[in-house]
């Protein structure tokens, strides 16, 4: 490449070229760097609609009846006509998800503190913890609905179980994770066990809880859906998998699959929310929040 | 002048006598749980107004006799004795590394002696403004750590340290992780800041130039077991001036400093042919 090439470039380009040394490599760059920004949207909406366009054409062109698979504008169609319905389990089962995760942070949490603080309660409950998430919640759910009365409950029950290990798990590691530098000062100052918790493990903690909250996002939604598979029942407040379950006795294949697309759009809302709780609370001052230069 | 050490005697040429003792280590043995010897024998005085440098090669036990004087551990053998009002809780330390809480901003981490004696932020924000103002990051109070250059972090480090006023500040190595032209930089602050606070510090070095620039006392220890083999006296009143990396009498003591650390390295007498 040439000098005289280079400043040709870079005249090509009038806006950009207000810095003195601006060269063709740099030019290139920055060109990369804006396509990559419009492909980051661009892309996936274009293939998501290509593999709908796909399912739709799949349907036509082998002429499928929609009680085994409907196109897309049906599911939609049906999503809008029985939208009183499904509204209503949506509630139902966002209400339990946003219960049983809330639950979860504070079960969660609390045993974590508690461990950090007492050796003796973390060998005593942690073995506790370990079996319940190791043991698949599918197959403790009829149980817990047998000695639970109250669905309302059971259901909690069985999300929080499958959403607060990842939570105790991730911001008990937290908890320990404090620099050994700072865990030194804390003790020349003399700080009591409640300052070194509030002012240096909670802080530290932080980032690994709020990956912890990620994961258990998705997780009490999963927890949710198949506490209500277990449950079944209809009657007042039946949740969006009741709905799929129902939809699926009566052959009504559109409305379970607009019951999936709700479902599966509030994992999505979860997930979003979760990750801008944590970019809000660490952007100032995490690694994992910093763009590199 | 916050900083109480002010009013006190602090000039270094002073007959020793008449400054009063802080803290005596009187025979201080540490061995570690494999049998290791980290430390024989060390006894030190160390009096208000000192600038005292422990120096040597690694595993001389430099760190471990300040890890030993802040508390973090017990002495084997031996006791540490601190005078009058003084005690192991009035002490200020900076690290090797610049150990900010990087959640909190410079003023809040600057603060945090204060908040862990359970007082107000309001009470003593005048304080710890005064504090960064002497290591001249004033317009930073509102600053997060990452925001900051590594000689910046660590003047924060040195304001938490000295923002309470401590009977003695303990350094460990603090500038051993900084580019040169940065510690020569924060050398000449550390001096003048010595100058104006009269602030009684105990500095960790393997540097024979820093600890001749910057102390009054020099200890010069070997490793294996780690021990002091030599007490330098520098003899340079502070302040010190700008002259005195240049000056004659520096490269008298650093060149003694020298040939006692060299000692103590080969025992023998010269490299092994």
């Amino acid at each position: 490449m040439t000098i005289t090439e280079t400043s040709q470039t870079a005249s090509d380009f009038p806006e950009r070229g207000s810095g003195p040394l601006f060269d063709a490599d740099e030019e290139r760059r920055a060109r990369r760097r804006r396509i990559e920004e419009i492909a980051k949207y661009v892309i996936p909406l274009a293939v998501m609609s290509l593999a709908v366009w796909g399912w739709d054409r799949l349907v036509v062109w082998n002429e499928i009846e929609p009680y085994i698979l409907p196109r897309p504008g049906l599911v939609i169609a049906t999503l809008v006509e029985d939208w009183g319905t499904l509204s209503q389990s949506l509630l139902v089962t966002l209400q339990i998800t946003g219960l049983a995760l809330a639950v979860a942070v504070i079960g969660g949490v609390g045993l974590a503190v508690l461990f950090s603080l007492s050796r003796f309660a973390e060998m005593s409950f942690s073995p506790f913890a370990v079996i319940l998430q190791v043991t698949p919640i599918v197959s403790i759910a009829p149980l817990i609905f047998i000695y639970v009365e109250n669905r309302l409950i059971g259901l909690l029950l069985c999300a929080w179980i499958v959403a607060f290990f990842p939570i105790l798990a991730n911001t008990a590691l937290g908890l320990k994770s404090a620099d050994h530098n700072l865990r030194d000062l804390f003790t020349i100052y003399r700080a009591n066990r409640v300052q070194r918790l509030i002012y240096l493990q909670l802080p530290s903690s932080l980032p690994f809880f709020l990956s912890g909250l990620k994961i258990a996002g998705g997780l009490a939604l999963i927890g949710a859906v198949v506490a209500e598979y277990v449950a079944g029942t209809g009657g007042i407040g039946s949740g969006l998998a009741f709905r799929i379950l129902e939809a699926g006795y009566r052959l009504q294949i559109p409305r379970m699959f607009a019951a999936l697309l709700l479902i599966a759009a509030t994992g999505v809302i979860i997930y979003a929310t979760t990750s801008l709780i944590a970019h809000l609370a660490l952007r100032k001052w995490h690694e994992s929040a910093l763009k590199r230069e | 002048m916050e900083f109480g050490a002010s009013a006190r005697d602090i000039d270094g040429t002073g007959a020793k006598g008449a400054r009063p003792t802080i803290m005596r280590m009187r025979e201080i043995d540490k061995t570690f749980n494999g049998g290791v010897v980290a430390l024989r024998r060390m006894s030190v005085e160390v009096r208000e107004g000192d600038f005292i440098s422990l120096l040597g090669p690694s595993g001389c036990g430099k760190s471990t006799a300040l890890r030993l004087i802040a508390g973090l551990m017990p002495p084997t053998l031996g006791r540490i004795e601190w005078e009058g009002e003084a005690s192991a809780n009035d002490i200020g330390v900076v690290f090797q590394e610049p150990t900010l809480m990087p959640w909190a901003t410079v003023e809040k981490n600057v603060y945090l002696p204060f908040r862990l004696r359970g007082e107000s932020f309001a009470s003593v924000r005048d304080r710890i403004h005064e504090a960064l103002a002497l290591v001249g990051l004033e317009s930073f109070a509102k600053s997060y750590p990452r925001e900051l250059s590594g000689g910046m972090k660590m003047r924060v480090s040195i304001a938490r340290a000295m923002v309470t006023g401590p009977r003695l500040i303990l350094m460990d190595e603090p500038f051993a992780a900084l580019d040169e032209m940065t510690r020569q930089k924060l050398n000449d602050d550390l001096l003048a800041l010595k100058a104006r606070t009269g602030a009684t510090v105990i500095f960790v070095t393997h540097s024979v130039f820093e600890s001749v620039f910057l102390s009054d006392r020099i200890l010069v220890m070997a490793a294996r077991p780690g021990r002091v083999i030599e007490e330098i006296g520098v003899e340079e009143p502070y302040p010190r001036g700008l002259g005195w990396r240049t000056s004659k009498r520096y490269g008298e003591v650093a060149r003694l400093t020298s040939d006692t650390l060299n000692s103590s390295l080969h025992p023998e007498g010269g490299l092994v042919a």
